[in-house]
């Protein structure tokens, strides 16, 4: 097992150094550079004193030197200056990246509240009314765009029933701390997380589903139900078990998928986190917000593919590469 | 099929033949009412599309008409006007046909592309197989919308072709890495083995023999992807990195409800383009889940 970890680690070491070269050079093709940015703040610089801080932030160097000093300079945690904001990219993405865990974990944990029951119920008792109606739903979800289901779930819950706010993350008025701002916050969290939840939970019933069908008819729950098991605990203590971890497994898959869905849910629902920072800096031209933020993407799609990968091969071992 | 159990065969026996793989999916849409629906539908609605498109003029349609701003829906224009006056009808054909002929493209693309590099992987393995199996496995932890927003961003002379060819260069992994499973799987079969001996080029292997037993595979996971590829094509095209502004897309009508005036009050403008897309998903998922329920004999409704 541990031989297999450090093998999966190495395997990611290569990747996360394409990564990093492809967004180098992907920055190193975005107009502007890191001056730019000290350009804009103070338009009457000196051509003179321009070329000297040109040559001073190395800017003249090898593509190579340039590499490794960004590589270096991202290490310790100095991402560059935002253009527009005139902040330090870190403080920017530091005052941003909560509102983006958190609806984050809501979408995953809103995932798992409706895809649990669903899934059990329809796998338990296929052919029902109740299975046709959760089959039913699951490919109308898995057929539709999130940026349109979450636009008329906008429309109708927020605009037109007036239910939930309809932008936000907060409510302006509210003091921090206090139970109100707590309460505001789940208020505007609730919306775009359900849409969000309600289309990414039908890939999990339909996995829960099939692998439910699977299981129910194999020697080991016959067995259990031949010495008198009762049919409660079978579910929950023969099959389901045999089914819930490849599921959590799934969590770090799960990441590429969230970040995707987070730039549409932020854009639509005006709110303010990491996805909406990145279409509001590339319509600006703040490339070093735009670089930092594909960089911090592909990093936690690599982080999060590895431990899915580790926990997988806890789990069911045939599946550990050799 | 029947099977003779007295003495071999004679040549040219009157021997009923297994149905073909396309005869069976046809079999099995047409049982399907949900699917034979959803295919009249999706029929109906292309032939409108692509029929209309043809009495339409791109040009007209896009030009602004001030004198008719927002103006509801009603004899002129069927499904009123937008904030340039332009007519919301024409914009959701021309739309429909450019999201649809896209979404194709790209589909049909990365088909070839993943078919032919699928194909390579899982017959030949050995060191192609692995570095072809790296490359898949890198391009498929990209943050795969962020980068391909950063892609149309930067890219000078952004046009149609360099967004379909910016779509394709992600999206080719999945179906190269699902043919290379299934090729792996058929070339360890006898018939392989057989025409190896015999001495068939590895070309004429790969292409008149392993091809055709993954057809259904293929057109089941194409089909899929059409109804995935129109959706992205739209949803880029709805934050404003998808088609350019010349050529409308269905997206281009969904991204004028980014203003909630719009949204709130005008729902003519981007309700009708968001339910064709919709529609048009819903049609083609149907038909490619009767589809698929065909390539896989135990699930086959008869």
């Amino acid at each position: 097992m541990l031989k297999f970890i450090l093998r999966r680690i190495l395997i990611m070491i290569p990747q996360l150094f394409l990564l990093s070269v492809l967004i180098f050079l992907l920055a190193k093709a975005m107009p502007g550079d890191a001056l730019t940015g000290q350009l804009a703040a103070n338009p009457k610089m000196d051509p003179k004193t321009l070329a000297e801080m040109k040559e001073k932030l190395g800017l003249n160097d090898p593509v190579h030197i340039q590499y490794i000093r960004w590589v270096k300079n991202m290490l310790h945690g100095d991402l560059g200056l935002s253009y527009t904001h005139q902040q330090p990219v870190t403080d920017l993405l530091a005052g941003r990246i909560g509102n983006t865990v958190l609806l984050s974990a809501a979408i995953l944990i809103l995932t798992y509240l409706i895809a649990i029951p669903l899934g059990i119920v329809s796998g338990r008792w296929t052919d029902t009314w109740a299975d046709k109606l959760i089959i039913g739903y699951s490919y109308i979800g898995f057929a539709t765009p999130l940026f349109i289901f979450a636009l008329i779930m906008l429309f109708i819950f927020g605009f037109h029933l007036g239910w939930f706010p309809t932008g936000g993350s907060v409510d302006v008025q509210v003091e921090e701390g206090t139970l109100a701002y707590y309460l505001s916050k789940l208020n505007h969290l609730m919306l775009p997380a359900l849409s969000g939840a309600l289309i990414n939970t039908v890939i999990t019933i339909q996995y829960l589903r099939s692998e439910i069908v699977d299981t129910k008819v194999k020697d080991f729950v016959k067995t259990a139900r031949a010495k008198g098991v009762p049919e409660r605990h079978i579910y929950w203590r023969h099959i389901l078990r045999n089914s819930f971890l490849p599921i959590a497994a799934f969590l770090g898959y799960e990441i590429t998928g969230l970040i995707g869905g987070s730039v549409f849910l932020e854009s639509i629902y005006s709110y303010p986190g990491l996805g909406q920072l990145f279409l509001q800096s590339i319509m600006q031209r703040d490339y070093s917000v735009v670089t930092a933020l594909v960089m911090i993407s592909g990093l936690a799609t690599l982080v999060g593919t590895l431990l899915s990968d580790i926990i997988l091969s806890a789990v069911d071992p045939r599946i550990r590469i050799e | 099929m029947k099977a003779e159990i007295s003495g071999p065969t004679p040549v040219g026996a009157n021997i009923e033949k297994s149905p073909s793989a396309f005869s069976i999916m046809w079999r099995e849409v047409v049982r399907d009412r949900l699917a034979l629906g959803s295919l009249i539908i999706l029929g109906i609605l292309l032939a409108i599309v692509y029929g209309v498109s043809l009495f339409l003029d791109q040009e007209e349609i896009v030009k602004v008409d001030f004198l008719s701003i927002y103006s509801p829906p009603s004899a002129e224009h069927w499904l009123g006007t937008d904030y340039g006056g332009r007519d919301v009808f024409g914009q959701l054909i021309i739309g429909a046909r450019n999201s649809f002929t896209i979404g194709l493209a790209i589909t049909l693309i990365t088909g070839l592309i993943g078919l032919t590099i699928g194909l390579i992987a899982g017959y030949f393995g050995g060191w192609i197989d692995n570095v072809i199996m790296r490359v898949i496995d890198f391009i498929l932890v990209l943050p795969f919308l962020m980068l391909v927003i950063v892609f149309v961003a930067i890219v000078p002379k952004y046009n149609v072709l360099t967004f379909i060819l910016i779509m394709s260069a992600f999206l080719w992994t999945g179906k190269a890495r699902l043919i290379r499973a299934k090729t792996l799987a058929e070339r360890e079969l006898d018939y392989v083995s057989a025409s190896k001996t015999l001495g068939t080029p590895d070309w004429k292997i790969i292409i008149f023999q392993i091809l055709p037993n993954l057809s259904s595979i293929i057109i089941v996971n194409l089909t899929l992807n059409l109804a995935g590829n129109i959706g992205i094509e739209s949803g880029l095209t709805y934050l404003g990195f998808g088609l350019p502004e010349s050529t409308p897309s269905l997206g281009t009508l969904v991204s004028y409800a980014t203003n909630p005036d719009v949204l709130q009050n005008k729902w003519w403008v981007w309700l009708p383009a968001s339910l064709l897309i919709l529609v048009m998903m819903l049609c083609i998922n149907f038909i490619g889940q009767a589809l698929k329920r065909a390539a896989d004999a135990r699930q086959r409704l008869g």
